[in-house]
């Protein structure tokens, strides 16, 4: 199959499966078999595309000319083929936990929920791909409306106010700042095409460079960056595996991937570097990161949390951007296949708590560890890795990210960076070491198993072991191992990487 | 030979074709010679274009009468344009306008809505086609006239009302246009447009080619209903019938932004107005204030119909933007949004319409929970929607796109800024219904048979949506046409 083909049937693949589901609404095990193989079938797509881009090719596909000299055009390179392995990859994994969540809290419009979903990482795909700017920004917001059925999923009062805050911010950033600065970029460099070492250097200087930096970074609202970041604790009104998958990989992930794309290919890290507006990027990537932690440990709501974590996390990539060296921005885009693993697992948990014992506040999860012991095994190999601990992945890249901060001069980062893990332990290792360690608490009214009234619901008190259903423990079990899995084989990654960084 | 007749036959066969539906009485037959009508007006309208794009203007002489005496038919890419956007929203309206309208007018008026449906057609074709001031003036009086006895028709009693000030504002416009195109008949002593275009830079700027000039402003900018002439417009639309608010708002406003381009660049030339009377530092303001303020009056109206209203007017403000800049991409901006409105806005009074005949009104609480009972149609209306934010794949993104753009090369920041605010208050206003509709329960009181609207109201409403996503990815024609049409007034009379 040609570079451009299999690019084409990667945005394809979903949407014709969004199809596909939407005519099988009425048999769910045909729907759901739909999805999977939709995604198994994905990934086959997107694996093909690897070894060229590995060799150092860049397929090529175009779609359609949309407007004179900015047609819909595609392009993959290291960084894109990275995010679009991790997004069709943890897609297939989601899928098995979204068929034991769903079916496990019987929730309503099934259906709906997978051809968005399906929908949604069409639209990853397109931003994975995307050749220039103007590409970009089309999926961006596709990506951006075709979850918010899937944010307001429940459909009550609360799903309507944090759907509104998620829609609000999310196309207010975008079409208010990134479209200005989109704009202003065609203006300036008659180009949007993603190219080795930035269109604007030598087309812009100074303070254009900086306001166009600050209009691309808060515009590009799904990178959470504060004081834009109130979206994404909003958005965990959804569903688990839509906070899971897209609210800790394909979503937030587009983001801080659209963050490197214009920070390496629209401005080009030299420019970043020479002009100095890196700089005051790091510090509000930095502010970002420790005051994130800081509101995780207020959070008693497990998913709440776990959001501001994620708004944290993706910070790390902002900054690996910001530092504009080729260690960071290795580190940087290391991160966004780490943290999504890592995340991904620890969301998993969450869901599978909620599903076995309709838990959501920390608070009330004293002594669970004994009960779902695998949830909570793989929590703890998600929060390690989170907090970049070997022999877990998350580890490599808070490597990288400091020996970057190290190599342009920023000995504060180091510091940021270390700081940080620290108060990633404060905030997750108290969660699986209450699982663990503390004895489950004894009212009654919980713990009476009322003839199965409460479905899945198992009572933390009596004995044995009560884990979620398979088909949710299995795919966090795997995700949790993926974590280890990143740890060793880091090399291929850094490999598939470096060109980006040393053009 | 019959080609060669086709300038003429745009008008003569709707305007034939009126008084028939008024003997025809069933409202059926009376319904089917209206469709054919207007499938042949499209069509000649298309061959029109396609042959100015070709070939150049056709200049047709009426009667065979040579101007300057005789009227003449003068068609550029400019009003080919037009007449293509005024025929095929005529073409998609009276298909849909069967269902809606016999369910919200009596039988015995059937014929007789039909007549004036044709008649405002042959009105606002008419005024796009000539080439002769006078004409044009007569041809306006005809498309409005008749839209005052349509928005009558409305089933709401305040439609009367409506109507009323409609005409006493849409009177005091013509009149204005009346005496400027006087004042420009005594100062050269002609009426046709490309004579009078030759004329009036010998004479120079003097009192009467002023103030007629003024004259002619401000009755065309009433007719496009340019903040703050703005006010007939929002009842006008809300209490119309429904397949009347989609059509007129498809093409009345842009026929009259026809009219102020054809007197600014043809008649005056670009110089007159842009350099002697810097009018853009006039229209520009006016222009921002339409857009950010009845965008933001539309996110506090309760009748989903008003809210559209408000938003159309905040749409002709990009418009005037986009005109005012005097720029070729401006020009472009400016024609691409009149096209691109026009199909969006059409699309949204559709599906709404849909929507009255259903539920029987369209406040925005009794769109409760309609997602699930019409998913068509609010489907349609939430693309509709997109479209208006701008949102990228729909044709309102390339409005924007052309907007921004134009405003960034004049490095008019505040502009950009106020174009891109308005699309965020836009964001606003259509959520408002796309939570009502899909995000609140039916109300318990709610009648439980409604169903999803007929075919023959959803097709023609699904074509207008589905070209408003169509012209968002596929834009050689919008952009290509509007970019011909401002290069050639730049060109042609700069």
């Amino acid at each position: 199959m040609s570079g451009s083909a299999a690019i084409l049937l990667s945005i394809l693949i979903p949407l014709v499966g969004a199809g596909l589901i939407a005519l099988n609404g009425r048999n769910p095990n045909l729907r759901e078999a739909v999805t999977l193989g939709t995604a198994a079938l994905l990934f086959i797509v997107v694996l093909t595309l690897l070894p060229e881009v590995s060799a150092g090719g860049r397929p090529q596909a175009t779609l359609i000319e949309m407007l004179p000299g900015l047609p819909l055009a595609f392009e993959v390179e290291p960084l894109g083929m990275l995010f679009g392995l991790v997004a069709a990859g943890l897609w297939i994994v989601n899928s098995v936990y979204s068929i034991g969540y769903m079916r496990g809290n019987n929730e309503k419009n099934q259906t709906r929920f997978y051809v968005c979903f399906a929908v949604a990482i069409s639209s990853a795909m397109g931003i994975a791909f995307a050749g220039n700017m103007m590409t970009l920004f089309v999926f961006y917001e596709v990506l951006t409306l075709c979850t918010y059925p899937l944010v307001t999923h429940k459909g009550n009062e609360d799903a309507r106010r944090g759907g509104r805050t998620y829609l609000g911010i999310l196309l207010s950033t975008s079409i208010g700042l990134q479209l200005l600065a989109i704009l202003w970029t065609w203006q300036v460099a008659g180009t949007l095409d993603f190219t080795e070492g930035g269109i604007l250097s030598g087309k812009a200087s100074g303070a254009v460079v900086g306001i166009l930096l600050l209009l691309y970074m808060y515009g590009i609202g799904k990178a959470a960056l504060m004081p834009f970041h109130r979206w994404l604790p909003a958005a965990m009104v959804a569903p688990t595996p839509v906070s899971a998958l897209l609210h800790a990989v394909a979503v937030v992930k587009a983001g801080v991937f659209t963050v490197m794309k214009v920070a390496v290919y629209i401005f080009g890290i030299d420019l970043l570097r020479d002009t100095g507006h890196g700089q005051w990027l790091a510090y509000i990537a930095a502010a970002t990161i420790l005051i994130a932690s800081l509101v995780a440990l207020t959070k008693d709501n497990l998913k709440a949390r776990l959001a501001y974590s994620t708004v944290s996390q993706l910070s790390y990539i902002v900054l690996g951007a910001a530092l504009a060296s080729s260690w960071s921005v290795i580190g940087g885009s290391m991160h966004i296949a780490m943290h999504a693993m890592g995340k991904i697992t620890l969301f998993f948990c969450a869901g599978a708590i909620y599903t076995a014992t309709h838990k959501t506040e920390i608070s009330q999860m004293d002594g669970l560890g004994r009960v779902m012991p695998f949830t909570y095994a793989a929590f703890l190999i998600g929060a390690l890795s989170i907090i970049g601990l070997p022999p877990l992945g998350g580890s490599w890249s808070k490597w990288y990210l400091a020996l970057g901060a190290a190599e342009s001069d920023q000995i504060v980062m180091i510091a940021v960076l270390m700081i940080s893990s620290l108060l990633n332990v404060a905030y997750l290792m108290p969660i699986a070491a209450r699982g663990f360690f503390l004895p489950a608490p004894h009212s009654p009214t919980l713990g009476e198993p009322h003839a199965a009234s409460v479905g899945a619901a198992a009572a933390p008190q009596t004995r044995g072991i009560r884990e979620a259903p398979m088909f949710c423990v299995v795919p966090l079990c795997l995700t949790a191992l993926g974590c280890v899995a990143l740890f060793f084989f880091a090399d291929p990654l850094y490999r598939l990487l470096e060109p980006i960084a040393t053009p | 030979m019959i080609a060669a007749h086709l300038p003429a036959l745009q008008i003569v066969i709707p305007l034939a074709a009126a008084p028939l539906c008024l003997l025809l009485r069933k409202g059926d037959l009376a319904w089917a010679l209206s469709l054919l009508v207007s499938l042949i007006a499209l069509a000649i309208s298309a061959v029109l274009l396609s042959q100015v794009l070709a070939h150049g203007p056709i200049s047709y002489e009426l009667g065979g009468w040579a101007p300057p005496w005789g009227i003449e038919y003068r068609i550029d890419v400019l009003n080919a344009f037009v007449l293509l956007i005024v025929a095929a929203i005529g073409a998609v309206t009276i298909p849909y306008a069967r269902r809606s309208i016999a369910d919200e007018l009596p039988e015995s008026q059937l014929g007789g809505f039909y007549t004036a449906l044709l008649l405002c057609l042959t009105g606002l074709l008419g005024v796009a086609i000539t080439g002769d001031a006078f004409n044009l003036f007569v041809f306006l009086e005809i498309s409005s006239l008749s839209s005052y006895v349509l928005i009558a028709m409305g089933r709401d009693r305040r439609a009367l009302t409506a109507a009323f000030q409609y005409l006493v504002m849409g009177t005091i416009g013509a009149t204005f246009i009346v005496i400027g195109i006087g004042l420009l008949y005594m100062a050269t002593g002609t009426l046709n447009m490309a004579d009078l275009g030759a004329r009036i830079p010998a004479l120079g700027a003097n009192r009467t080619i002023i103030v007629a000039f003024a004259f002619l402003t401000v009755g065309a900018t009433l007719k496009l209903a340019l903040f703050p002439l703005h006010f007939w417009l929002p009842n006008a639309y809300a209490y119309a019938p429904s397949a009347v608010t989609a059509f007129l708002a498809a093409t009345a406003t842009k026929v009259s932004i026809y009219i102020l381009l054809r007197f600014f660049y043809t008649i005056f030339g670009p110089a007159f107005q842009a350099e002697d009377l810097t009018l853009h530092s006039l229209f520009i303001p006016l222009a921002v204030i339409a857009v950010l303020v009845c965008s933001t009056v539309a996110i506090f109206q309760i009748n989903v119909k008003r809210m559209l209203a408000y938003s159309s007017i905040a749409q002709i403000g990009y418009m005037m933007i986009g005109v005012s800049f005097d720029t070729v991409t401006g020009l472009t901006a400016g024609m691409v949004h009149l096209f691109n409105h026009a199909v969006i806005k059409g699309g949204l009074f559709m599906a709404l319409g849909c929507i009255v005949l259903r539920v029987g009104t369209c406040q925005i609480d009794d769109l409760a929970g309609l997602g699930r009972r019409m998913p068509l149609t609010m489907f349609a209306f939430v693309l509709g929607g997109l479209s208006l934010i701008g949102v990228p794949l729909t044709a309102g993104f390339i409005s924007k796109w052309y907007l921004v753009q134009a405003a960034i090369e004049l490095d008019d920041w505040v502009v950009a800024a106020a174009i891109l605010g308005g699309s965020l208050l836009a964001v606003i206003y259509v959520w408002r219904v796309v939570e009502s509709a899909y995000l609140r329960p039916a109300p318990e009181n709610a009648p439980d048979e409604v169903s999803e609207a007929p075919w023959s109201m959803l097709v023609p409403t699904y074509i207008l949506i589905g070209a408003s996503i169509y012209f968002g990815v596929e834009t050689s024609l919008n952009v290509g046409v509007a970019r011909a049409a401002a290069q050639f007034l730049l060109g042609g009379a700069g």
